[in-house]
């Protein structure tokens, strides 16, 4: 089973879902940038760990939202 | 699962709340002057002046209906600029900085460009606040001495 490509949104539908649904949001770049800067209350989980990392680190029962830096 | 696109930089353009290391305290947003008198093109300069003067500021920010910045009345058009509108006497499209741009790099610009203060607008034009280079100088030693 592969899973599903997550859902492009906006920074309105973020703060939505964050607001309404406590919504989970998740950097996946390296580390060190989380540690530079990051949205604030958001987890650490680099891309290449999310799939070993993700099961323990969030609820399933609550949406995530991942980003990076930019449009990339 | 989703993906916010547009990612942290985005969220920082907007003033949102950073953390880390260079998180929103290290940040324009975190600094600005949100009382900064604005006013339409359309008013009465006279008008303008008087407000801005008994409000203690020496600038003022001309904003279209949905705030964004279309010019900048500075010190010497609010001193004796003869133009009755403010449409003629602004000075049009005033360069602006992002919330998210950092304190550092803002007072290096400032110095070299011997600025006293810089208007911060979200991305789409809408004006935050002024950075002073004042503030900005002494958060910068704050964050320095931490």
């Amino acid at each position: 089973m592969t899973a599903a490509m997550p859902i492009p949104i906006d920074r309105d539908e973020v703060l939505r879902l964050v607001a309404d649904e406590a919504a989970q949001l998740v950097e996946v770049l390296p580390e060190a940038e989380y540690a530079d800067e990051h949205i604030a209350g958001a987890t650490s989980i680099p891309l290449e760990e999310l799939n070993e990392r993700a099961p323990r680190l969030l609820d399933r029962g609550r949406p995530v939202i991942v980003y990076c830096y930019d449009y990339q | 699962v989703y993906d916010y696109v547009a990612g942290k930089a985005d969220w920082g353009s907007l003033g949102l709340p950073l953390e880390g290391h260079a998180g929103t305290e290290t940040r324009a947003g975190a600094h600005l002057r949100t009382d900064v008198p604005t006013c339409r093109f359309d008013e009465c300069l006279e008008g303008v002046r008087h407000r801005v003067e008994e409000a203690g500021w020496d600038t003022c920010f001309v904003v279209d209906e949905g705030g964004v910045v279309i010019g900048r009345l500075g010190r010497s058009a609010l001193r004796d600029d003869p133009s009755p509108g403010v449409e003629e006497a602004m000075t049009p499209a005033p360069s602006t900085v992002r919330p998210s741009a950092r304190l550092e790099a803002m007072v290096a610009r400032m110095r070299d460009r011997d600025l006293t203060n810089l208007p911060v607008t979200t991305p789409d034009g809408r004006l935050r606040g002024l950075l002073t280079r004042g503030d900005a100088e002494r958060a910068l030693a704050r964050g320095r001495s931490n």
